[in-house]
């Protein structure tokens, strides 16, 4: 492919064919938290290719950047490396693409080599290894801002000779000098881009100490003047990582979240409910009486907009995680769990993983992949899922907000709803660790890594970035809802249709749904669950909040309670023991076909999901026939606590 | 805090402190690297994370309990636990 760009045709006037079949591929490449996504963002924008999974980069991203009206070039995301020899899963994956040896990726035509303006002779180490690959290279001097600020300097055009590469400062961020990225790109797009000869030598590659030697004349040969410390990252760490404030500081940033999170998204959340139930309305007093309205009306939008109304509180909750994340404070927040994570085997950089797993498991298992030891890495893969992730928001919102009553706690700090969700969310914290513990005890007992995590200074988090996670997530939470969740809905609402008695559809109980509900009906009895719960437990294996659509449209079918929302149905339907009950079973249970599906791929086999599946159902059904009997037999006193 | 360090309190009080180890040096303290005694991947990525011999490090804050550890190295802060730390040797 590399070929095409060398024929006749001249550069600046590339044929509309050259187009359609060379697919001019440059690579982002740097050191951790040099701002490669920052600017992978800035540069394609939203045509990225679904980046499904918010976080740490961990295996390619791949997006287009229009740098004119015709020519597109596709830009590749990698995760950040500290040299070409790779030490960890991700690392590899950036070794793979530059070497030209990962299947199914061709070798980058050109490589954007991201480093920190900041800390300019360090990160200028890795441009060794990337300039002898020998490729069209830009050398990116990022955060010329903070550089500027705290009074460093730079000459760009005496680094370029110093290197024999062109050189660019530019801040991501801001969007600052981002055209010279756009000139460098036409000029790759467009003809082969020679380098000149470098005024330094490179030195040999092994020898870190001659690596770093040569850095340091180059920055010296530019004039390069390091910037002041950042006197904030110092203050805010004189704070975060106090010995007494830093634990207090966290377990408030904790509960604040909780509380808004439950809180905070209640007025988006009834915003969208109305609008969901008015819509219905309307359509129902529009529309003739027939299968078509009852389709509409009681299978689909009681079924998919019981679920859409969740979406601002997710959203919600991806703000905060990416906040922490953007901002720096996710390093300290490892740093002080290390201990913690070392009592049960693991160590400190499992728990940034598990602390995306918050948001989903998929992204945390893949980002599992900056684990060095193979068994810490199966292991925390192994507990993710226990981390209460955003799927499993809809279901302990619904049932308690219908079980539980809104009392203040801790002087009006803390609601008793935030208090119970809070407590879901300690408890799948426990099971993970209990696990981990189990698992670092037997089978994956093995000789620790060491610990070595790199604590990036704080930065704002800019809009942009958080806004693309948003809408990713929007995207990819409502894609769910008009895939997934509509088919489940529509396919319910035949079974539930059918068989037809006397050409009329029958009393829901006597439905094919019916049936499969009262079939399982025996097996989660002890648990206090109905058959409704029963089909909602299967559906929901697709993924956790399906069970909340489901339940929408099967409590929309039944005569019994069609006219009351799902909250009312629910009260009426279950007692309080039971709703505990079904709490517990979704605070530990594996209801998720990705999840499952990308452990088998990061695992390479059906051995751990299998094992993991089962150990995971095992768990919430113990967990929710203890809940029920101990709750149900306890009498008034604890009742009295919920309705 | 202070209390888990007894252990490696040098026995010379009031005597002028040598600390040998980067474990030893306390919050503030500075020391100047001079090898790393651990296998080669391990030593390789501590160096390419800026701990080459010669170069000054400064111990900064840790978590509660003093382990791990963060020390300024080359214009960056790397965490490590004790148990690595230990096997950085400084020049005397």
């Amino acid at each position: 492919m590399s070929d095409c760009h060398s024929c006749s045709m001249g550069p600046s006037f590339p044929p509309p064919a050259a187009k359609a079949n060379s697919r001019h591929t440059v690579a982002l490449v740097g050191p951790p938290n040099s701002g490669k996504t920052t600017l992978f963002n800035r540069l394609t924008g939203l045509r990225q290719k679904v980046a499904n999974f918010p976080g740490v980069t961990v295996e390619q991203h791949t997006g287009r950047a229009k740098i004119s009206a015709q020519r597109d070039v596709f830009l590749t995301d990698l995760p950040g490396i500290y040299s070409l020899k790779p030490c960890s899963e991700d690392e590899r994956v950036t070794h793979d693409v530059l070497m030209g040896t990962m299947p199914g990726t061709t070798r980058p035509d050109a490589v954007l080599l991201i480093l920190d303006a900041t800390n300019l002779t360090r990160h200028l180490t890795l441009a060794v290894p990337i300039l002898s690959l020998n490729l069209p290279t830009l050398v990116i001097l990022n955060m010329s801002d903070d550089l500027r600020n705290r009074g460093g300097e730079v000459d760009p055009a005496a680094l370029a000779a110093q290197l024999g590469a062109p050189v660019a400062l530019i801040s991501a961020a801001t969007g600052e000098g981002i055209e010279k990225i756009f000139q460098f790109l036409e000029g790759t797009a467009a003809a082969d881009h020679r380098r000149s000869t470098p005024l330094l030598q490179l030195p040999v590659l092994q020898d870190v100490p001659k690596c770093r030697q040569w850095a340091m004349q180059a920055g010296k040969g530019s004039s390069y003047q390091a910037p002041a410390h950042s006197a904030w990252t110092r203050r805010l760490d004189a704070v975060f990582l106090h010995p007494i404030a830093g634990p207090i500081v966290f377990l408030l940033v904790v509960i604040a979240v909780f509380q808004t999170i439950f809180t905070g998204a209640k007025p988006l959340m009834d915003g969208v409910q109305n609008l969901v139930s008015s819509s219905g309305a309307l359509l129902a007093s529009v529309l003739p009486e027939s299968i078509f309205r009852s389709l509409l009306i009681d299978g689909i939008w009681k079924g998919v907009g019981s679920v859409i109304v969740f979406l601002p509180q997710i959203l919600l909750l991806f703000l905060f995680i990416g906040v922490l994340e953007d901002s720096g404070y996710l390093a300290r927040a490892a740093l002080i769990a290390d201990r913690s994570m070392r009592r049960v085997g693991l160590q400190g950089k499992s728990f940034i993983p598990l602390l995306s797993a918050y948001a989903c498991a998929v992204p945390a298992i893949l980002a599992t992949r900056t684990i060095e030891n193979k068994r810490d890495r199966i292991a925390t893969i192994m507990i993710a899922p226990f981390m209460t992730c955003s799927a499993r928001l809809p279901v302990y919102t619904l049932l308690i907000a219908a079980f539980i009553e809104d009392r203040r706690l801790l002087g009006g700090f803390l609601g008793m709803r935030a208090a119970t969700m809070l407590g879901l969310y300690v408890l799948g914290f426990v099971a993970a660790f209990g696990t981990a513990r189990l698992l670092k005890s037997s089978v994956l007992k093995s000789e620790q890594t060491p610990f070595l995590l790199e604590m990036p200074p704080y930065r704002w988090p800019t809009l942009r970035s958080l806004g693309l996670r948003l809408y990713d997530r929007a995207k990819v939470f409502l894609h769910r809802a008009g895939t997934v969740i509509l088919l489940v809905a529509v396919v319910l609402w035949a079974l539930g249709s059918l068989p037809l008695e006397n050409g009329k559809p029958p009393a829901i109980e006597n439905s094919i749904v019916g049936t499969i509900g009262k079939t399982v009906e025996p097996i989660i009895a002890p648990l206090g669950f109905n058959w409704k719960i029963g089909v909602g437990l299967i559906t929901s294996i697709a993924a956790r909040e399906v069970i909340v659509g489901t339940l929408g449209t099967l409590y929309g079918m039944d005569s019994n309670t069609q006219s009351v929302g799902l909250q009312q149905a629910l009260q009426k339907d279950l007692t309080p023991g039971a709703a505990v009950a079904l709490l517990i079973f979704f605070a530990f249970a594996m209801q998720c076909m990705s999840t499952i599906a990308v452990v088998r791929r990061e695992t390479g086999g059906w051995t751990w999901p299998a094992a993991q599946f089962a150990y995971m159902t095992f768990l919430a059904y113990l967990g929710g026939f203890i809940a029920n009997h101990v709750l149900t037999g306890a009498g008034p006193s604890t009742l009295a606590l919920f309705r | 805090m202070q209390l888990s360090f007894k252990k490696n309190r040098l026995p010379s009080v009031g005597a002028k402190r040598l600390p040998g180890k980067l474990s030893e040096l306390r919050e503030g303290e500075q020391g100047v690297l001079e090898s790393i005694e651990l296998p080669e991947a391990v030593s390789q990525r501590l160096m390419e994370l800026g701990f080459i011999p010669g170069i000054a490090v400064t111990a900064a804050q840790s978590a509660p309990g003093g382990d791990p550890r963060v020390f300024r190295v080359d214009g960056t802060e790397i965490a490590l636990r004790r148990e690595t730390a230990l096997h950085l040797i400084l020049k005397q």
